[in-house]
């Protein structure tokens, strides 16, 4: 089969290229979660299930999953917003506001997860006004959702932004002319056309947020059934040389992420071809 | 990459550490480069310690490099490593090629013998006091004033009062602080465990944090100022005191605590591989010598040494102070029923969550 692609193609190089690709892959990629699937089947079933269904565990699920889609949601709301607004405005300052939306890709975690949480303690510059409408940010699972919007932002952001730059003013103009309102316009052309970056964005920063551990141990407090993630637990099973739960709960976190980061790209190809 | 050695022993937990742990054990094995082999005139050591030691054994490396250049004429550099005990031994059972470990408690070098078999099983006779050349105990720091009016252990179970302590699942002071409250407890109750498992219940209900390590939970408290209460080392609570904010906290010292004995341990598979035991053997007795008592004095550890306590008794008011071989029969049984998953911690949580 190699051999027919080989002849076909007119540039050279599939073979190497695709090696590299497959023993890189291998590498970085296939070996270290293969070992730890591997390690996974070592466990009887008894085990995995009630390593995975503890109740302490369950807590964690419904806080990490919970938090990354809410946070997500919100990420993709204001990220099409923060896109939308530097592709079509010019204001002084646009340039810096581009450059900040990056800053959580490079900012250390643990950093981010420090600045938070100094500026939603009840002490902080943040947390003390928020303190007297009796909301509570730092250490509540409020606080959860905040780090994650935080890491998550630049992800529907840097998705959207080309889509929207390739969207020529023009599209809304004929819309327009056609008789279509705002809204309409909205509607009907805008938003179909960026539909699939929407949902790349939104399964991205999902899928970043479900990860996150550096950030969120700073503010969450880490109380075991209230503001405890599963990273964390992963870690705290780890530390106890309780290698078996900590695999079993990774195994868990890894299926279900990737089987709702398959249902993210069957609708994002449905929303592709249904526009195109 | 150093610290790893895939093909001798522990090929398959070692994958998934990596697996599971990725970056964070890339990091801790990358900051710590293989060690040189040991030369005759200059040798380096990597000390593995836990959290609040940083500062005793940044002054102790000098004190014993100059002890060893003379006595030895060879110069000595020593590495160090610091973090929550239980990590740090999971760490050098991982693979770190640490010459000494200086942990929190006991339990944590056992794991060296009994995952790794880098030590023999009677390591903790192998030097006087349980291998522990300084002790400590558990404390309370309350805010300057005492608002609260925090006089003993039994005022943390009281509903207008938070406490913060660290996880006693990863982190070795949080253990002490957990079996310190349990045994005054169990003094209260007459050992009634059930009593005592409730009062432990309502202290645990008054904690709105749980850091991981002891560090993490004097910030909490110095840093973030939340809680009236820390349950800390000894030492960590006098360095707050004296360094972190002074006149913004007091030390409350309870009637009766437990005594903390953090032991040390030379690993034998390391140094022998590396040719570094008579040095790493030498620092860790030169830890019991007259200087370096007054060292482990002077950062608010309670020396061995009568004498040198006798002279910094000031610093360190006598309690009662019960040991946790006499009261839970040593690490291995404590760790079993309390700390292990679906101990009795565990059980407190569920017990909390159920509410």
């Amino acid at each position: 089969m190699s051999i027919t692609l080989a002849k076909r193609r007119v540039i050279p190089g599939f073979g190497l290229t695709m090696g590299f690709t497959l023993l890189y892959m291998g590498l970085v990629f296939l070996i270290p979660v293969g070992a730890f699937l591997l390690y996974t089947t070592t466990m009887s079933w008894e085990t995995f299930w009630s390593a995975i269904t503890q109740r302490q565990v369950v807590a964690s699920y419904k806080l990490s999953f919970g938090g990354s889609l809410i946070a997500a949601t919100i990420n993709l709301v204001f990220g099409a917003l923060v896109a939308w607004v530097l592709v079509r405005y010019r204001f002084p300052g646009r340039r810096v506001v581009d450059a900040l939306v990056d800053l959580p890709f490079a900012l250390p975690t643990a950093v981010a997860g420090i600045a938070l949480v100094t500026l939603y303690a009840s002490t902080g510059w943040v947390g003390q006004y928020l303190e007297i409408f009796g909301i509570r940010v730092a250490y509540t699972q409020l606080g959860v959702v905040v780090a994650l919007t935080y890491i998550g932002l630049p992800f529907v952001v840097r998705t959207v932004q080309p889509v929207l730059e390739d969207l020529e003013a023009e599209w809304e103009e004929a819309s327009a002319s056609l008789g279509a309102g705002r809204l309409t316009t909205l509607r009907r052309v805008i938003f179909p056309a960026l539909l699939p970056a929407l949902l790349t964005g939104y399964a991205l920063a999902f899928a970043r947020a479900l990860g996150e551990y550096g950030s969120v141990v700073f503010i969450s407090g880490n109380l075991p059934f209230r503001t405890e993630i599963t990273p964390l637990l992963i870690v705290s099973k780890a530390e106890q040389y309780d290698y078996h739960g900590a695999a079993a709960i990774g195994t868990v976190m890894l299926l279900a992420a990737f089987s709702m980061l398959l249902v993210i790209n069957g609708l994002q190809w449905w929303a592709g071809r249904r526009h195109a | 990459m150093n610290a790893f050695h895939p093909s001798t022993q522990w090929p398959l937990s070692k994958l998934v550490a990596v697996a599971l742990l990725g970056g964070a054990v890339f990091t801790t094995t990358l900051g710590l480069p293989a060690i040189a082999h040991a030369e005759s005139e200059h040798v380096e050591l990597l000390n593995v310690s836990y959290d609040p030691t940083r500062e005793f054994y940044r002054e102790y490396n000098e004190l014993f490099a100059d002890h060893w250049q003379q006595a030895r004429g060879q110069t000595v550099s020593v590495r160090q490593s610091h973090g929550g005990s239980g990590s740090q031994g999971r760490a050098v059972v991982d693979g770190i090629d640490a010459d000494v470990v200086t942990l929190a408690l006991a339990y944590d070098i056992d794991a060296l013998h009994d995952r790794a078999e880098l030590i023999p099983a009677d390591w903790q006779s192998r030097l006087p006091y349980n291998s522990s050349p300084y002790t400590s105990t558990i404390v309370l720091l309350v805010r300057d004033g005492n608002p609260k009016n925090i006089q003993g252990w039994e005022d943390l179970a009281r509903d207008d009062v938070d406490v913060i302590t660290p996880n006693p699942k990863t982190s070795g002071g949080a253990r002490w602080n957990f079996l310190a409250l349990w045994g005054y407890g169990l003094e209260q109750f007459d050992g009634d465990e059930q009593q005592t498992f409730d009062f432990v219940q309502q202290v645990f209900e008054n904690v709105p944090v749980l850091d991981s390590g002891a560090r993490g939970a004097t910030n909490t408290f110095v840093q973030r100022r939340l809680g009236d209460v820390l349950l800390a080392w000894e030492n960590e609570a006098i360095l707050s005191v004296e360094q972190l904010g002074k006149g913004d906290f007091e030390i409350v010292v309870p009637e009766q605590s437990i005594l903390a004995e953090p032991p040390v341990a030379v690993v034998d598979a390391n140094v022998d591989r590396k040719g570094t035991r008579e040095a790493a053997e030498a620092y860790l007795e030169y830890l019991y010598s007259e200087e370096a008592q007054q060292l482990a004095a002077k950062h608010y550890y309670r020396p061995r040494s009568e004498d040198v306590l006798a002279e910094h008794i000031d610093a360190f008011p006598s309690l009662e102070l019960f040991t946790i071989d006499d009261v839970f029969g040593g690490w291995q049984s404590a760790q079993a029923r309390f700390f292990n998953d679906g101990g009795v911690f565990d059980e407190i949580l569920e017990a909390i969550n159920a509410q």
